[in-house]
């Protein structure tokens, strides 16, 4: 079991589902560190957490793709939480699939963000973490990444390699203490997909936050949010490509 | 950002109207570009936040607390936020309301735009007596602090403005300091109405909050017969050793599962629920102690209380008339509702102190009346629109948070300071970006 008031760095702190990750935190007596590019947006969510559970909040600025500025900004972090006891990586970037067809720089800050500023940023974190032999760190990945589909292989092919690399982490830190969480959710009830047909499977980001920190605290390795997309894309995956290459999804 | 075109009512359902909604996660995403109204929590009863087959903007995930001072409780919220969230956050911490509506599931915004008023305006006023100032964006983009202070003329046209001179994004409100989340309550019985008029006058008591519950089926010489009850905060020393002074017992709520059938309310249950009712209050005596949540928000802890009413829905008739006019015009009211043979479920009678500056604010100092009636057929508007005439000739106003059905001519009427609000809306809001199917039916806006 985790014990409360950790210091936990949030990145992407934005993101409707970090928000509601950030809440759960808090309300279980945790210190945050909100990053993201929003100042003014994260001075909000920060205030709003310190009021409503009365713990520390600190924000910065971050951009996950300036990928120089990562180790400065990380050893930022411990100082101003005093310590680092777990990270959770929610910043993403999203482009549709014609726009990222038609235009390449797209797919190049797909990468930049999901795969190549998330290995970056999560290096110098892990070595935080592997030093203090304790911690976690929970990667917000996709059900995207779990095979490629044409309606969106750009963006997830970004997180399969994102995937792939929390994998990795999560073996090599295996025998330091250091827990390693992939999150893969589904739809999830934001004012990007609020209205959208068909998204009968949405969670809201408050009960996605929740059922982070409870995986945390359960030592979970990889968990599908909500639950049932692990049986959907069981599914997904095991249809033979002969098959899968002529769907339309 | 995503949208989702749906039927939407008020907490009256009467009227259903379609309209296209929006649901932004960040204060930015409050305007659009296109004619739009903002919607809190839906609370107000009628059409004030729906926008037949246009925009709404739901503020409900633009709820961040942004401040709070446990020393001098000054609370900075964003304007989503709910009166629930500021009572479960700063009572514990000693802090309360200033002014509370009958229910706290509405939000800071909804407050402001409709100037709410408690069972506390004849001593403390109204909402906007409380909101020390607010930053509102206006229709081209910009963001105006307002207060009674600063840009006076805007902040005077926001409180009660129904939301149509901008979104308002963070509010700054001044709390009460409580020692107890508890009430010490005394209830008077009056037997007519008259009597209910001299108890609310009474300045004597130390009571803050006092409200008058009338039994709408008592007629001829008992019509008007009611309970007083009076509240006021109570002090540690009252509450027994087992009670944690500023901690609220959790609630035991329900909720109603599905729409009555309108049957189910008709004069005679109604009548019977109100002799009941009638005697369980007005046979409390002695003062006894109650807990806020029950003694402010009484039917909060049943979910959908509105489903009572039927699918039909409902209207709540709320009016004030000025102090001299108040007793015969409440009293032909009151005689009209019951010579129609309708019946009012629930009926309040308070006393109001002075108005506020809100050029479209509803308090003014005089008594006020709530009605609801449930909606069954064409000929409640009609005696709706009687009592309309009523109150203009006293001198009176009703309650547009409240309202579905009002005129345009009586909306002119009764709120002689609309010519300077629209001056203030037209210079603000040329184009009408913030409009409402309620503006456009009191021809508060061109349609």
């Amino acid at each position: 079991m985790s014990k409360p008031g950790q210091k936990i760095l949030v990145l992407g702190a934005t993101s409707a589902m970090a928000k509601g990750t950030a809440s759960a935190l808090a309300a279980r007596g945790d210190a945050l560190y909100l990053a993201g590019r929003d100042s003014d947006e994260l001075m909000r969510i920060a205030s709003d957490l310190s009021v409503r559970y009365r713990v520390p909040t600190h924000h910065g600025v971050f951009d996950i793709s300036d990928l120089d500025s990562h180790a400065a900004f990380v050893d930022q972090v411990v100082s101003a939480l005093g310590g680092l006891d777990g990270v959770v990586l929610a910043a993403g970037y999203m482009a549709d699939q014609p726009d990222a067809a038609a235009d390449f720089a797209l797919v190049e800050k797909m990468v930049r963000v999901n795969y190549l500023g998330a290995m970056s940023v999560l290096d110098h974190c892990a070595a935080v973490l592997k030093a203090s032999g304790q911690g976690f760190i929970v990667g917000i990945s996709s059900v995207a990444g779990d095979r490629g589909r044409q309606s969106n292989f750009y963006y997830g092919s970004s997180k399969a390699g994102f995937t792939a690399y929390l994998s990795g982490l999560r073996n090599s830190l295996a025998n330091s203490g250091v827990q390693v969480l992939t999150v893969k959710p589904g739809f999830v009830d934001t004012a990007m997909t609020y209205g959208i047909e068909g998204m009968f499977l949405v969670a809201s980001p408050k009960d996605i936050g929740h059922q982070i920190v409870r995986a945390v605290e359960k030592k979970r390795d990889t968990v599908y949010l909500p639950w049932f997309w692990r049986y959907i894309m069981l599914i997904i995956r095991h249809i033979p490509e002969i098959v899968f290459k002529r769907l339309k999804l | 950002m995503g949208s989702l075109r749906k039927s939407f009512c008020g907490w009256g359902r009467y009227p259903v109207q379609e309209c296209v909604s929006w649901r932004p996660e960040k204060a930015s995403g409050l305007l659009l570009t296109d004619p739009m109204i903002l919607r809190g929590q839906g609370r107000s009863y009628g059409d004030a936040a729906l926008n037949e087959n246009g925009n709404i903007v739901l503020t409900e995930r633009v709820n961040r607390f942004l401040e709070f001072d446990a020393d001098s409780g000054l609370l900075r919220a964003e304007a989503g936020v709910t009166l629930q969230e500021i009572v479960d956050i700063c009572l514990p911490q000693g802090w309360f309301l200033p002014v509370t509506p009958g229910t706290k599931f509405v939000s800071l915004g909804g407050c402001i735009a409709a100037d709410v008023h408690g069972k506390n305006h004849h001593l403390d006023g109204a909402f906007s007596s409380f909101v020390e100032n607010i930053s509102l964006m206006l229709a081209d983009g910009s963001v105006l602090n307002c207060s009674a202070q600063e840009n006076s003329d805007v902040y005077w046209a926001t409180v009660g403005g129904m939301g149509l001179t901008g979104a308002i994004l963070d509010v700054t409100l001044r709390l009460k300091q409580v020692e107890t989340a508890y009430m010490g309550v005394q209830n008077v019985k009056a037997v007519d109405l008259e009597q209910a008029f001299t108890i609310l006058s009474e300045e004597n008591n130390d009571n803050a909050y006092s409200v008058a519950w009338i039994d709408c089926m008592a007629r001829g010489r008992r019509l008007g017969r009611s309970v007083v009850m009076h509240g006021r905060h109570a002090g540690s020393e009252e509450l027994s050793s087992s009670d944690k002074a500023l901690e609220l017992k959790p609630r035991k709520s329900r909720s109603l599962p599905m729409d009555f059938p309108s049957w189910i309310l008709n004069p005679l249950s109604i009548s019977v629920f109100n002799a009941i009712y009638y005697r369980r209050e007005g046979g409390k005596q002695k003062p006894f102690i109650a807990d806020i949540d029950s003694y402010f928000y009484p039917l909060d802890s049943i979910h959908h209380w509105n489903r009572m009413y039927g699918k039909k829905g409902f209207v709540q008739y709320q009016c004030v008339l000025p102090s001299k006019s108040a007793f015969e015009g409440l009293k032909g009211i009151l005689e009209r509702l019951a010579g129609s043979r309708r019946s009012s479920f629930l009926a309040v009678l308070k006393r109001m102190g002075p108005g506020s500056n809100g050029l479209l604010s509803f308090p003014m100092e005089g008594f006020t009346l709530a009605l609801d009636l449930p909606l069954r057929g064409k000929d409640i508007f009609m005696l709706l629109d009687q009592l309309d005439e009523q109150v203009i000739k006293a001198g009176g106003r009703v309650y547009l948070a409240k309202d579905a059905r009002l005129n345009r001519d009586s909306f002119n009427a009764m709120y002689p300071r609309i010519d300077e609000w629209r001056e203030i809306k037209q210079k603000i809001d040329p184009e009408n970006r913030f409009t409402s199917s309620m503006a456009r039916r009191l021809g508060m806006v061109q349609a």
